[in-house]
């Protein structure tokens, strides 16, 4: 399998979407994420690995189980995508403030 | 610059916030989002229709250099209160995204200053990473040639 390392890619999966939600605060184990999921364990290693894989989890080895985490500092990476979005809103709200300040002084 | 304009998106959920402060009075602030000449300027798009009360609608008309029509949006206006909410839905006409609500709120901070919160609620998370992901790099730069021209015209 080819075990992408995009992240955009990975949050793109709703499945692993909820993963990410549910180690949001707390570090997990991979039965008991899968447990919280009706898709088979298989199912749900594949997408731990691509997490992994891409960054957004980071494994822990505790005794025998391994657990997973998020990788914070990959997570704000992910938030970027955001940044375009927030630039074209800056962008028009420069202009209605500059067009505003002109429309009081000519007042 | 100082980034005034902040978005905040939280991971998992169907809405995203969009703040900002003006160093413009309310009224002023207010003003831009309802006059429609002011409108086309700011948001660069035409402004077919903009009905100013509860259950009025709207229309804008989005073109590209050579006069081509790349969007048309409408949505109807649900609340709308002076100097304080104006609430209403946005839809992009042609394309597969579902309508949105908006609830936009003004703010007075100071004599000369105010803010706006914009909350937009989506269909679904999907629809709202999607329209995030839009490549919104292109109309940054129409905006920005868009801006010479309302500034060259002032002078």
């Amino acid at each position: 399998m080819n075990l992408r390392r995009d992240p955009f890619q990975a949050i793109a999966d709703p499945t692993r979407r909820a993963i990410l939600l549910l180690v949001a605060t707390q570090s997990m184990t991979a039965g008991a994420i899968a447990s919280n999921f009706d898709t088979a364990r298989p199912t749900v290693s594949k997408h731990l690995q691509i997490l992994t894989a891409c960054e957004l989890l980071k494994q822990e080895q505790n005794g025998r189980e391994i657990s997973y985490h998020i990788n914070a500092k990959k997570m704000k990476e992910v938030a970027d995508f955001i940044e375009p979005f927030r630039e074209m809103w800056d962008d028009r709200f420069n202009k209605l403030e500059a067009i505003m300040k002109n429309y009081k002084s000519k007042k | 610059m100082e980034r005034k304009t902040k978005i905040h998106a939280e991971d998992g959920k169907q809405e995203l916030v969009i703040t900002r402060e003006f160093d413009l009075p309310l009224e002023l602030l207010f003003k831009a989002y309802t006059e429609a000449d002011i409108v086309a300027q700011w948001m660069g798009t035409k402004v077919l229709k903009l009905e100013n009360k509860k259950h009025g609608g709207y229309q804008f008309e989005t073109s590209d250099g050579k006069g081509n029509v790349v969007l048309r949006s409408n949505g109807v206006i649900h609340e709308f209160s002076p100097n304080q909410r104006i609430t209403r839905t946005f839809e992009m006409e042609n394309t597969p995204f579902p309508a949105q609500l908006e609830f936009l709120e003004f703010e007075q901070l100071t004599d000369d200053t105010s803010k706006l919160t914009i909350q937009m609620i989506y269909k679904s998370i999907e629809a709202r990473d999607q329209m995030l992901k839009l490549p919104f790099a292109q109309g940054i730069n129409m905006a920005h040639n868009r801006l010479q021209d309302i500034v060259n015209k002032l002078k």
